[in-house]
């Protein structure tokens, strides 16, 4: 068995391109229907990632843009999981990175203007390449709320940027990781551009205990799903024959 | 009992937000953090067939360019190989085939070199000379997807079998990109439009 297409993107757990209540997707919505694609070698491959590609220091937050001998200010979290498939297969070798605010809610970002402070000691970014088993792990801070220009009054929950690349460029992937017990994730209209409560669900991450360093860091988990494909059981005729 | 697919479900999709900068290309955000940024040289040294400069804007709804955009790209080489233990043959050593770039912050103009690649075989069909590129940015939700073709290969993409799926001739000319000069350099030219009359056809892959 070769592998095959990927499974359909289900359009209907993914958000829509147009969700009038996060105000700035109204004018970045195409408005024609997509064209439907099925999967072709220029979808089916993607850009392969190595350990040269990156160090060892760059999936650790709390140091990796600190002085020597210091550290990032803020709740001290390890973000653990696995990359799988939608078959449940672990996506090995992939190029996860993420990026955050810091503990104050603050971004390391020249057009960030929020009041809180910037934190010298931290950068906010953070990338590493999963294992054999997909497995991939971050120490970083947990990033604090801040508040945002879409209705008067709005708190984006604390949240983690994550891309993922997976094996194909039909599985890239960004999205947002969210912290359990967030008051704030049921009224982020960003969140809420997410049609499906059970997919939204997938977005937030759990305390793990288990995981937690004691008296040192804890631990929270999220697993990542990219799309599944098809072994190709049976070989079409070629045209003609 | 009955039976259950044990399928999981795709990580639903979040925008890559206004600050997307710093986990992607955090020189652009205003620090250095990476030995080496990933993904700024596309072909690398070693590659064959004509180096070529691609430019372009991402253009909103009000007509205005986006100016927090960050373009993924992803290519064969001059043969039509990627690079990519799936695709039968070989590229040039250093060849990726895949790049990232962000637009400027004050002009929203994007650009990026490479090698115009090959003719793509899939499976027996040819698919003409072409670059998948992937848009994601604050108010996009999910990450689009389209084709840039070349317009000076009218011939191949008359024949392309993606191209022929876009059912409105008119729209199929939104994926070409405008071949010009510059100081003896070809440069092509491929602007975005998320939306209007002649809204870039993006694809559902």
């Amino acid at each position: 068995m070769k592998p095959g297409p990927f499974y359909q993107r289900d359009r209907q757990s993914q958000p829509p391109a147009l969700t009038p209540n996060y105000k700035t997707s109204v004018s970045r919505s195409p408005q024609y229907s997509m064209i439907s694609l099925e999967t072709t070698v220029s979808e089916a491959t993607g850009p392969v990632f190595g350990h040269n590609d990156v160090d060892p220091l760059d999936q650790d937050l709390l140091t990796n843009y600190a002085k020597p001998g210091e550290s990032a200010i803020g709740e001290r979290i390890i973000l653990h999981g696995r990359v799988l498939d939608e078959n449940a297969k672990p996506v090995p070798n992939t190029l996860v990175e993420i990026w955050q605010a810091n503990a104050g809610g603050r971004y390391r970002h020249k057009k960030d203007t929020y009041l809180a402070p910037i934190d010298p000691n931290f950068g906010g970014c953070g990338r590493t390449i999963t294992d054999e088993d997909g497995y991939y792990y971050f120490r970083t801070v947990k990033p604090g709320a801040y508040p945002w220009r879409n209705w008067v009054n709005s708190w984006r929950p604390a949240h983690i940027h994550i891309s993922v690349f997976g094996t194909a460029f039909a599985q890239r992937l960004i999205t947002q990781c969210y912290f359990e017990g967030d008051p704030l994730i049921a009224k982020c209209p960003i969140v809420n551009t997410i049609p499906d409560p059970d997919a939204i669900e997938q977005l937030i991450a759990i305390l793990d205990l288990n995981a937690t360093i004691p008296l040192d860091t804890i631990a929270y988990k999220l697993d990542l799903v990219l799309r599944g494909r098809r072994s190709t059981l049976f070989e079409n005729r070629l045209e003609g024959n | 009992m009955r039976q259950q697919l044990e399928y999981l479900k795709e990580t639903p999709s979040q925008t890559a937000g206004p600050y997307v900068h710093i986990g992607l290309a955090p020189g652009a955000a205003g620090f250095d953090i990476y030995r080496q940024e990933l993904g700024w040289d596309i072909a690398g040294p070693n590659a064959k067939g004509e180096r070529i400069r691609i430019e372009g804007t991402v253009i909103d709804g009000m007509g205005s360019p986006i100016k927090d955009v960050l373009l993924e790209a992803w290519q064969a080489n001059a043969d039509g190989i990627y690079a990519h233990p799936e695709h039968k043959g070989s590229v040039e050593d250093g060849f990726k085939g895949w790049g990232r770039v962000i637009t400027d912050f004050e002009t929203g103009e994007w650009a990026f070199e490479t090698i115009k690649p090959g003719a793509v075989n899939d499976g027996g069909k040819v698919m003409a000379p072409h670059i998948s590129l992937w848009i994601v940015a604050r108010g996009i939700n999910i990450g689009l997807h389209t084709r840039l073709y070349f317009e000076d290969e009218a011939n191949a993409n008359s024949q392309d079998p993606v191209i022929n799926l876009i059912e409105w001739e008119k729209r199929r000319q939104t994926l070409l990109a405008r071949k010009t000069e510059r100081d003896g350099k070809t440069v092509y030219r491929f602007d975005i439009k998320l939306q209007g009359e002649d809204e870039t056809v993006f694809f559902d892959i």
